[in-house]
């Protein structure tokens, strides 16, 4: 007789994280660097800037199966390229909102302000993001039904 | 509106006959009296089948995307709503505002065919339109239906005004109203999230991919559209998965945010009538209650909310349903 | 001839749905389409246009063709379509006569050599059940085009009047149907019929656009037609969207496209609209460059291309569903009041 697995798969979240290079993404560094943890599945994504994200970028994630996004740059008034994150700002507010009007929940999608000294803090917003969306679930709204096909 | 229609042929002819415009930028008659299509007129004979009448619902700035470049002058009648439509393409260098005149005209209102038809009154051959009411005649009689039952869905929370104007012809003044253009956003964000994504489910799910909606849109001007350019990794036509209508019409809502004015042509157009218009006004009520009001296309100049910035901006993760700090 | 009483409907669909798949007009989210029938499905066969034609129902908008799947350097085809057969029967319920037709329209097409597989299964596992009309509206004129509208074909013909519907079978399957159902029926109703038909009939006739004139589109006046500078300006206000050719039920136009998967790819085939910029485009550029082109292109296949491929037959049915649903107002009516009658020189 076949045996049967009662046992459920634990949920472990995709998570995507898009980084701008100059403060997030050497946050993450720092974060390695001074050996402090933070969940393997963040896929971290470097971009030039928070401001290059664009809106389609987030969805091709949750599309492509991530169940949750978030979105990391300097702190507003410290980008590198001087405004770029103060667009990123609006941009995201709006995105944001938006997505949660069309009732995706609201716990799927952040935007944090990491700089290049705050390794501890990159370590402990993934640590809590990656929580949050564990306990949320899987992302069965805003996901493409033919890209996880077979699996 | 027969006295606005003759005044505006009136126009249309002595602006044609003196040389003064090439072209006018107007209505023609249909088989109805209900279906008149947006057309161009090239001379007074042509204007024999000129109409504007309670069925001139489209809006005719986005044609002068490629009128305006054309050999001479054009004229256009533009509507109040068509108007702010006409002022944000200015600003975006989409229209040679040099190249048009603009007439404004009158409007009260525009009535919806297929909202009459819902109310089981087929064969409509005449209609008559009174301050609250609508006469409609038919071969089996007349019905008299309530206007606001039956005007275009634009047309229930209208209270636009004219942005821009050559001259003007405004032979009865519509009385200002006290209407709440966001009280079915406001519906929506009072449901649960569970609530809300059920009803867009059930709304988009009819989506066919016909992309009226973003063909008719003024403020969808891109020369290659991203959903029609092979490179862009998200071009498609049907819809093959719900999540390419949710991709697409969130996209959309998105780039038109904050140049969207409003003027509710994706609503009109729609064949499976999605509510559309909820799409872009949620982005409109947000920007107004974040970033101080704003009304895409009351002037032809200067920045838009999505590239303009405060240093006290609200933070993202703050903004939920208008939980703003 | 039969009849069911309509308060009996309910049972009657749930009958149906116990062995077979029911495609039926359903009001869903404010519009009606056809849709599988579900208990508590609010069913509308009243509705004269659902705003989709049937053709779905054999020519969905999208399908998969073939899949990729890839491993390292390993590609395996896996071809869903080569031995694809629908399995569960269904009946397609309440089907007008313009609707009807246009089936006859796409067959000439999809069942020619090369057969779709796919379609030529779907339609021989499929009962219809056609429903006449009587409440045509202003836009209709199948007549136009030779159907009567208060009998159309099919497999089962119904007729709905006052509390029952009436109910005929004209085929193999469509008795068999019949024999499914046979708790629910009662004797009688010719009488009913006869006068609902005659009637409809007067309706008909005087529907405003009864007397089309259709005789100039014929091979010989390909060039004449093709080259007329009406085109220019019947095209003038066209946005380049599918909407005619969407809720149209006899366009027949697909794209095949690729989609990446996590572990492969999807080839399927979609809707496609001759009204879109890039429907010729090839790699050599595209053939048709402005939006004249493409809206001549699509007249001329419904009215001259079309029939003289086939002995006749005009690849439109007079449904009217363009007429109503195109957003600035163009449709066939039109082009068929511009360039149908005799050339006046």
């Amino acid at each position: 007789m076949q045996e049967v697995t009662t046992e459920k798969k634990e949920f472990t979240p995709n998570i995507v994280a898009f980084c701008c290079n100059w403060c997030s993404y050497a946050g993450a560094d720092l974060a390695g660097s001074s050996r402090l943890t933070y969940p393997a599945n963040v896929k971290i994504i470097r971009v030039p800037c928070s401001c290059r994200v664009n809106p389609t970028f987030v969805l091709k994630a949750f599309q492509q199966g991530a169940d949750g996004v978030i979105l990391c740059g300097c702190h507003p008034g410290d980008c590198h390229y001087v405004t770029g994150n103060y667009y990123t700002r609006r941009r995201m507010a709006l995105l944001y909102s938006f997505l949660n009007y069309m009732g995706i929940e609201k716990e799927r999608t952040r935007v944090e302000w990491v700089s290049a000294a705050e390794g501890a803090r990159f370590s402990a917003v993934m640590n809590d993001f990656v929580a949050q969306v564990t306990a949320l679930g899987e992302n069965k709204r805003l996901t493409d039904l033919r890209v996880k096909e077979g699996e | 509106m027969k006295d606005v229609e003759l005044k505006m042929l009136e126009r249309a002819k002595a602006l044609l006959e003196s040389g003064e415009v090439a072209r006018v930028i107007g209505w023609k008659k249909g088989d109805f009296c209900h279906d008149p299509s947006p057309a161009s007129f090239e001379s007074v004979e042509e204007l024999d089948s000129f109409v504007y009448d309670y069925f001139c619902g489209a809006n005719l700035s986005k044609y002068l995307i490629q009128m305006s470049k054309k050999e001479g002058k054009t004229a256009v009648f533009l509507k109040p709503c068509d108007s702010y439509s006409f002022n944000q393409l200015v600003k975006e260098h989409r229209i040679k505002r040099e190249n048009v005149y603009v007439i404004a005209v009158e409007c009260l209102g525009k009535l919806d065919i297929e909202k009459i038809k819902a109310k089981g009154v087929s064969f409509v051959t005449g209609v008559e339109v009174q301050d609250k009411e609508v006469k409609v005649t038919t071969p089996y009689g007349e019905e008299v239906l309530s206007k606001p039952d039956v005007v275009l869905t634009k047309c229930a929370t209208c209270n636009k005004t004219h942005q821009v104007k050559d001259e003007e012809i405004i032979l009865h003044e519509r009385p200002e109203r006290d209407v709440n253009r966001f009280e079915e956003v406001e519906k929506l964000e009072a449901m649960t999230e569970d609530e809300r994504f059920a009803y867009w489910r059930a709304q988009l799910s009819k989506c066919i991919r016909c992309n009226a909606c973003r063909n008719v849109c003024p403020a969808c001007s891109c020369v290659k559209c991203v959903f029609d350019n092979p490179a862009s990794g998200i071009a498609a036509k049907a819809n093959d998965d719900k999540f390419e209508e949710q991709l697409f019409h969130i996209i959309r809502a998105f780039h038109v945010a904050g140049r969207c004015t409003d003027c509710g042509e994706c609503s009109r157009v729609c064949p499976q009538n999605i509510p559309l218009h909820l799409l872009n006004r949620k982005f409109i009520k947000d920007i107004d209650g974040l970033y101080g009001e704003y009304q895409a296309g009351e002037t032809d100049e200067g920045k838009t909310p999505l590239t303009s910035y405060t240093e006290g901006d609200a933070e993202p993760n703050d903004v939920f349903k208008g939980e703003a700090k | 001839m039969l009849k069911i009483a309509k308060e009996r409907l309910n049972e009657l669909y749930a009958k149906i749905s116990e062995t077979m798949g029911l495609f039926i007009p359903v009001n869903y989210a404010g519009e009606v389409n056809y849709k599988v029938w579900k208990e508590g499905a609010e069913v509308s066969l009243e509705t004269l246009k659902t705003v989709k034609s049937p053709k779905n129902m054999f020519f969905p908008q999208t399908e998969n063709m073939m899949k990729f799947k890839t491993e390292g350097k390993n590609i395996e085809i896996i071809d869903v379509r080569k031995d694809y057969k629908e399995e569960k029967p269904f009946v397609l319920f309440g089907v007008k006569a313009c609707d009807y037709k246009a089936i006859e329209v796409l067959d000439k097409v999809f069942l020619a050599e090369p057969v779709d597989t796919y379609y030529q299964s779907r339609r021989e596992a499929t009962t219809i059940v056609t429903l006449a009309c009587s409440k045509p509206e202003e836009s209709c004129f199948c007549g136009v085009f030779g159907i009567d509208a208060t009998a159309p074909q099919g497999d089962v013909t119904t007729w709905l009047d006052g509390e029952y519907l009436y109910w005929q079978a004209n085929t193999e399957k469509g008795e068999a149907l019949t024999a499914l159902i046979t708790a629910l029926t009662e004797e009688g109703g010719e009488e009913t019929v006869a006068g609902q038909r005659e009637t409809t009939k007067a309706v008909l006739e005087n529907l405003p656009f009864a007397k089309l004139d259709l005789s100039r589109f014929t091979p010989e006046n390909l060039n004449d037609l093709f080259e007329a500078k009406e085109w220019e300006e019947m095209s003038e206000a066209c946005l380049g969207c599918g909407t005619c050719t969407f809720v149209c039920p006899t366009c027949q136009c697909f794209d095949i496209r690729d989609f990446k998967t996590n572990e492969g790819v999807i080839r399927y085939r979609c809707w496609d609209s001759c009204m879109y910029s890039d429907f010729t485009l090839m790699a050599h550029g595209n053939s048709r460059t402005t939006q004249m082109q493409r809206f001549r292109q699509r007249f001329m296949h419904k009215l001259v291309y079309y029939p003289s491929q086939n002995d006749g037959l005009y690849s439109c049915v007079g449904c009217g569903r363009c007429v109503n649903k195109c957003p600035q107002r163009l449709n066939i009516v039109k082009v068929v009041k511009t360039l149908g009658g005799k050339k006046d020189d």
